[in-house]
């Protein structure tokens, strides 16, 4: 329970995408609707955890001059494995998400974990951390496409990506009151200005409870 | 040559790569505190740009298509854009040291700007010939470095105007984007 609550609070705190802005230009393109979040959510989640272990596996033969190169080549490899499995199992994601799948190489998150941490830990706690970072980055991913599709769509569903049944579907918002410009660039903006405003007011917050103790 | 105009007019302005495709975010958020370096920066990126879309562009046509060895061009290209990036530092560095101390300290981000793959992918994507592609990779870096220098004059402001806590730094930053994606949808009309 208390590993839960500690992760939880970190994903408030340190979350990759409001807190560290990282990542942010897929963040803002593909969270039209619940669909496309997951799908490019569950792709980073993939690339950053084989990536992690891979990096950290090669760590101790990797000279310190060229690892960027290395680490580029690598989630590089992996961005074009998963781009093709997508491409073969899932179209309705392919064709969703486009240019912005071969576009996870030069996700900050990425790189930046590789750099920051499987670099320098074991291979087990690299692999947690990357499962810990694409978790935290895909639940960013989902909470900004829910509040962007129930305003402009009015509805939240979620369709199976490998043969596009609809899994659930509930309306919420009645057709004449939908807010269409949520689905637009202006709206992604918005809506990650005040998500990430959110998190801000609650590390302020949290960081004024540790200053009174 | 109309048709020319149009890409490039189409992609400045209306279809600008950091307003509706939202890439080039991180130097958005980074470096766009002063104009002057945001002129820096963008200058530095067409520069990278142009010359890595030309470099991506030959590679492929002339090797990856013959070998049909097509499901390499990530790979290709990333390494392509780090290696023409490191070169044009050490040129730089070597034969014009005044140059190099104004764009000097950008160069290493363009490796990680998203921009850059996204233009030498989409070059292929849309299957441009050549005279096309060097329009288009000009067109769109300069659409970035219009953005990037209007949101550094309005930055410079927004530093001295009293701002909520929480909307300190960036998420203001973003509301301003958000603003300025609503005016740069009324050029849709233009072309």
């Amino acid at each position: 329970m208390k590993t839960l609550g500690n992760f939880l609070l970190n994903l408030l705190k340190e979350n990759p995408v409001f807190g560290l802005y990282l990542g942010i230009c897929s963040t803002l393109a593909i969270t039209t609707n619940l669909d496309n979040a997951i799908g490019m959510g569950v792709s980073v989640l993939i690339v950053l955890t084989i990536s992690n272990i891979m990096i950290s596996s090669i760590r101790k033969i990797t000279p310190d001059e060229i690892r960027i190169p290395v680490y580029i080549i690598v989630i590089a490899t992996l961005t074009k494995a998963i781009e093709l499995l997508i491409k073969a199992f899932a179209p309705t994601i392919d064709a969703a998400l486009g240019v912005y799948l071969p576009l996870i190489v030069v996700n900050c998150i990425i790189l930046g974990r590789a750099e920051a941490y499987a670099s320098k830990n074991n291979i087990w706690k690299s692999t947690l951390d990357g499962l810990n970072m694409g978790l935290a980055y895909t639940l960013s991913l989902a909470a900004m496409s829910i509040i962007r599709q129930i305003l402009a769509d009015g509805v939240l569903s979620l369709n199976n990506p490998f043969n596009s049944t609809l899994i659930f579907q509930i309306n919420i918002i009645p057709a004449e009151y939908r807010i269409a410009i949520f689905k637009e660039p202006i709206g992604a903006f918005l809506t990650f200005a005040f998500l990430a405003a959110g998190v801000a007011a609650i590390q302020n917050a949290t960081a004024k409870k540790a200053e009174v103790k | 040559m109309a048709g020319l105009i149009t890409l490039f007019i189409s992609n400045v302005v209306i279809s600008n790569v950091v307003l509706t495709k939202f890439l080039g975010m991180c130097p958005l958020l980074g470096v766009s505190r002063k104009s002057s370096s945001a002129v820096g920066m963008g200058l530095a990126v067409i520069f990278v740009i142009v010359g890595a879309s030309i470099f991506t562009w030959t590679l492929y046509y002339t090797v990856l298509v013959p070998l049909n060895l097509q499901y390499m061009d990530l790979i290709t290209f990333i390494l392509v854009i780090a290696a023409f990036v490191q070169f044009v530092e050490m040129f730089l560095k070597k034969y014009s040291p005044a140059l190099y101390k104004a764009l000097g300290i950008y160069l290493p981000l363009i490796t990680t700007n998203c921009v850059v793959l996204f233009v030498t992918l989409d070059n292929i994507i849309q299957g441009f010939d050549f005279v096309h592609m060097l329009v288009y990779s000009t067109a769109v870096p300069t659409g970035f470095m219009l953005v990037l220098y209007i949101f550094s004059t309005i930055r410079e402001r927004l530093d001295q105007s009293n701002i909520p806590n929480a909307f300190k730094g960036n998420p203001i930053a973003l509301i301003v984007a958000a603003l300025m994606a609503a005016i740069f949808t009324s050029f849709a009309g233009l072309v």
